[in-house]
């Protein structure tokens, strides 16, 4: 095993998962790939999408990838700070808003 | 005035100022180690070795190195310390095969050729020639440097000239990062200015196009894609109108291979154009329907292999001796920077070749 649980030289192997698995793999990477075509969003909004969901996944190779892929299609830092702040505005609002949860409980418990 | 980030390799010595040192980085490491295919080996799958010409298109002549920017990626490692120039007596050469060439495209580029002190008497000289498509590679901010070039945009549109200007960004920021502090503003400027006369007017025949190429160790974005915001935000942020974008992947020589390794970033850049290695770009590079030729007559397959030393493997090597026909049954020389011109839609002077 490698000193570290991620790689970054993995993130190119990514396609080698289909050798274990040729039909569901093929099957995932045209997914992906129709996924990411201009459709009713353009493939640059995708982008941007993909790089905030890869900070709430907290994936390193996602961030390493649409870092990348951002610059690429002439995303501006300033551009790219303000999705990751999409990403953290909801994870925290997700977070935040079980506190009526807990509200509802304590108030039918000790009311 | 535009605050110059650096000098030249050359000025500065740096090793890589020497074409042998950076053609000795792109053959060893990953690809001694046979980590990546040499491009050699690449091209040899689908049968493109040796890659030859096919008809010849554009006369790409060089006029000099000398430049008034010194930015981050240029191949050219251009900047005014750069004192080679080509000569009236290179130039004379040069017309005589302009006359007489089966290309449609004459294509000037430097350094900022406008800097040659012989630049106009030559574009007027070789504007009498009747080419189809007589290209000027302008950096923009030259319009704007000294007095002496403000008459520049109708010099140009006097002589039907074709614009083609690089701009890497329509954001200040990354812009003046690759071109030098100010480098945005005065390019703006100059563009506004060649709007004003009618260059990049929809449906103008002054053809005015813009090269994007990336500002750090990345591939240029869908082509299309990219033209499509430069023309939403340049013409929002500043009125600005222009014909089409030509999005150009930096290629791992001068400047940009230095910027690469200092960075940390070569081997991966390296990986990223082998990865996104397309064969159907190989079909039509750039160096299969131009020839380069450089301030001092030689001939070489491109601006590439001019900044590389590399001239044409062709008994014709020197403009004094120039024949088309000896000159197209050559053999193109290639090395690692050609993965360069063949990673995704291609890359060339005039943008995406598939």
């Amino acid at each position: 095993m490698a000193n570290s649980y991620y790689d970054p030289a993995d993130l190119r192997k990514f396609g080698d998962i289909t050798e274990w698995n040729e039909e569901l793999g093929t099957k995932f990477f045209d997914y992906y790939g129709k996924v990411f075509e201009e459709g009713a969003l353009t493939a640059r909004e995708k982008s941007l999408i993909a790089l905030a969901v890869s900070h709430t996944e907290q994936c390193p190779y996602c961030i390493d990838a649409y870092t990348k892929d951002s610059l690429q299609r002439g995303i501006t830092k300033e551009q790219m700070m303000e999705a990751i702040h999409v990403g953290a505005a909801i994870k925290s609002g997700a977070t935040l808003v079980h506190g009526v949860m807990m509200m509802n409980k304590v108030n039918k418990l000790d009311g | 005035m535009i605050k110059l980030k650096l000098q030249s390799l050359h000025k500065r010595e740096n090793e890589l100022a020497n074409a042998n040192r950076q053609l000795e980085i792109l053959s060893n490491g990953i690809f001694k180690s046979g980590e990546l295919p040499k491009f050699k080996d690449k091209i040899a799958e689908t049968g493109h070795f040796p890659l030859r010409p096919k008809k010849l298109e554009i006369l790409q002549i060089n006029l000099g190195y000398m430049c008034n920017q010194v930015c981050e990626h240029c191949h050219v490692d251009a900047g005014p310390d750069r004192k080679e120039i080509m000569t009236r007596e290179t130039m004379m050469q040069c017309l005589e095969v302009i006359r007489n060439t089966g290309a449609h495209t004459l294509d000037l580029t430097g350094g900022a050729p406008e800097m040659n002190p012989e630049f106009r008497w030559f574009v007027e000289e070789a504007s009498k020639a009747g080419i189809e498509d007589f290209i000027v590679r302008s950096n923009l901010t030259i319009i704007r440097a000294n007095k002496k070039y403000y008459d520049l945009p109708d010099f140009f549109k006097k002589h039907n000239v074709h614009v083609v200007s690089s701009m890497p960004h329509y954001t200040r920021g990354k812009t003046d990062k690759q071109r030098g502090e100010g480098v945005f503003d005065k390019s703006v400027k100059a563009l506004q200015e060649l709007n004003a006369i009618g260059y990049g007017l929809p449906g103008s025949s002054l053809r005015l196009d813009l090269v994007y190429n990336p500002t750090g160790a990345f591939l240029p974005g869908n082509q299309d894609s990219l033209e499509k915001d430069f023309k939403k935000a340049l013409s929002e942020d500043f009125g600005i109108q222009f014909h089409s974008l030509f999005a150009i992947t930096n290629l791992p020589i001068s400047r940009f291979l230095d910027y690469l390794i200092a960075s940390e970033n070569y081997e991966d850049y390296m990986h990223s154009l082998v990865d996104a290695y397309n064969p159907a770009a190989v079909e039509n590079v750039m160096c299969t329907n131009t020839i380069s030729i450089s301030w001092d007559g030689w001939l070489y397959d491109c601006d590439f292999n001019q900044m590389l030393g590399l001239k044409v493997d062709s008994k014709v090597k020197h403009i004094s001796e120039y024949n088309e026909d000896l000159l197209n049954d050559r053999n193109i020389i290639i090395s690692q920077h050609c993965y360069g011109c063949t990673a995704g839609a291609g890359s060339s002077c005039q943008g995406k070749v598939v």
